[in-house]
């Protein structure tokens, strides 16, 4: 019989990793976690919300938040020992990477990808931002290739330009994992079709429950939070509510 | 040959399972998944005249067989509503409209504000246990109240209206008369019991953010199962069972007390999207063992004798 309730865990520690981005450390308890896969973070009295796993280690998980609302500012404002209750893991991650697949990331959609990007080549890692302020894991993957939309780091422009080249200079590349703003994983797609590369993106929707009951997450006919959030892009392509609406 | 169709208020139901309102009932493409994995019939989730945020997040959760929830009543409101549900057609099964109000009027302004979707029936939950100003909590399950809405909601519509009952009333055969006098073509018997509470004992706090929730899943079949046998033989219109049906046993136990429809909700949290596939097959199987060839030999058997 199931059990989905959330289980208490004191906080390690709180670390900023960049611009209004803060990175949350627990005791790793959970069973099987396939990145891409999904937990439900409980401020007790708060609110409770989905977030990916961006530090996967033995014997604590991280996650990384963008301090948006009154959950995450809260959440940046917790500290070591404080109360925060985990619930998961759920949903689809990414199947397993080798290491010529190329993973992207852009803003906050990095950090669900960060456990993948330890995996594969150093160089097949891309990870953009607005700015250089906002970029995340510059330290932690030294290698891989940065863009800055406004060019304080990295290349400026889109990390989309990047992946066009990789692609177009014929390096091997088995498939390509990507997370950020559905208008870049569009392009993602768009440019893999081109390519005849295999796509999977993590698609990210207003959630409550997370265990494909409740139905807020829904995307066209697919429920995110179950049949989801990772999709190969065959899976999305025609969906009239990918990249053009999400509920509230 | 051994059927598991129903013929429910005039629906033609290809097995008499129906989507509980309140889970994936949010859209046309959510209810056109649980069509497709079997369900005889769907309900949405409820509409209120106003625009709904409900309560917030932790809104459900389980311990085993109890699940819990304090939703509260999320919804868009009617106007959006209309948009949304324009294309039921889509979902290629009777769809039940299912309406809130905190008053009488407000009920009757929902359905003229829904009057063009095609709904094939109405329900109206007088039962919710965690909303305030809606259901249980405002007084709604009274023998007057329910006469008093159900009155006002027979007046507004042609199509047949479903009363959905609480577990929780302590006159429930009065109450379910109240609805059938007052012009009810079925009871839905069973809505979330309780309400309820846990606590995280970490952190010392309520785990649903509402505080208290209603109660779900197998752990409440056998009060439906009693509610819906007492109520039987005081009625003469069908009834909905719904509260806990989550196997084929469930379902032919349901039957047995009366029921002649099977309200299916959390069991599709234990079973996954096709527990209506699932459910249909095994009360087959059962019916098959047993030699029986429709659910007519079923229906109120145990009040036999």
């Amino acid at each position: 019989m199931r059990d989905d309730y959330p289980r208490s865990l004191e906080i390690l520690e709180i670390e900023k990793e960049a611009k209004d981005l803060f990175t949350v450390f627990v005791k790793n308890t959970l069973d099987g976690f396939v990145p891409g896969q999904f937990v439900m973070v409980w401020i007790p009295s708060v609110d409770e919300k989905p977030f990916g796993v961006s530090y996967l280690e033995k014997d604590r998980i991280g996650i990384t938040f963008e301090v948006k609302g009154k959950f995450t500012k809260k959440l940046a404002g917790m500290k070591k020992a404080d109360i925060i209750g985990i619930r998961g893991p759920y949903g689809i991650g990414f199947p397993d990477p080798d290491s010529s697949t190329i993973v992207i990331g852009g803003g906050c959609g990095v950090s669900s990808l960060a456990p993948l990007m330890e995996k594969v080549k150093k160089s097949n890692s891309i990870i953009g931002a607005r700015s250089k302020d906002m970029l995340l894991f510059r330290n932690r993957f030294e290698d891989a290739h940065f863009t800055t939309d406004d060019g304080t780091f990295g290349k400026k422009g889109f990390v989309t330009e990047i992946l066009e080249e990789k692609l177009s200079a014929l390096d091997k590349v088995s498939q390509v994992f990507c997370c950020g703003p559905e208008i870049m994983m569009s392009r993602v797609i768009e440019i893999c079709k081109k390519h005849r590369k295999k796509c999977f993106i993590s698609m990210e929707r207003y959630m409550k429950c997370g265990f494909g009951v409740c139905g807020q997450c829904m995307c066209g006919d697919k429920v995110v939070c179950n049949e989801g959030p990772v999709f190969e892009s065959k899976d999305v392509e025609g969906n009239p509510e990918f990249n053009h609406f999400a509920k509230d | 040959m051994i059927t598991i169709k129903s013929d429910f208020l005039g629906m033609k139901l290809s097995n008499p399972l129906i989507l509980a309102s309140g889970i994936m009932g949010i859209s046309v493409g959510s209810m056109k998944k649980i069509a497709d994995n079997g369900a005889g019939a769907v309900t949405i989730k409820s509409i209120s005249k106003e625009e709904r945020l409900g309560h917030n997040n932790p809104t459900m959760f389980s311990f085993g067989d109890v699940f819990m929830n304090a939703v509260g009543y999320s919804n868009p409101g009617m106007i959006e509503a209309k948009k949304e549900f324009s294309d039921i057609d889509r979902i290629g099964v009777p769809v039940i409209g299912s309406v809130i109000g905190t008053k009488a009027d407000d009920f009757v302004a929902v359905i003229e504000e829904l009057k063009d979707i095609k709904f094939d029936a109405i329900e109206i939950p007088l039962s919710c246990p965690h909303t305030p100003g809606f259901g249980v909590l405002a007084g709604q399950g009274t023998p007057e109240a329910t006469y008093r809405i159900t009155k006002a909601v027979r007046k507004a519509t042609r199509l047949p209206i479903i009363i959905k009952l609480s577990a929780n009333a302590p006159d429930l055969t009065i109450v379910a008369k109240a609805a059938e006098k007052a012009g009810a073509d079925a009871i839905n018997m069973g809505n979330t019991h309780g309400p309820g509470m846990r606590i995280d004992i970490d952190s010392g706090k309520p785990i649903l953010d509402f505080k208290v929730g209603g109660i779900s899943g197998p752990a409440i079949t056998p009060v439906t199962v009693r509610c819906v046998y007492d109520i039987y033989e005081s009625i003469k219109i069908p009834i909905i069972g719904t509260g806990g049906i989550t196997t084929g046993r469930d379902a032919i136990e349901m039957m047995m007390a009366g029921a002649l429809g099977l309200g299916v909700g959390t069991g599709i949290y234990y079973r996954g999207f096709d527990v209506f596939k699932k459910i249909a097959n095994e009360m087959k199987d059962w019916m098959k063992k047993k030699g029986h060839l429709s659910l007519k030999e079923i229906i109120g058997v145990a009040h036999e004798g």
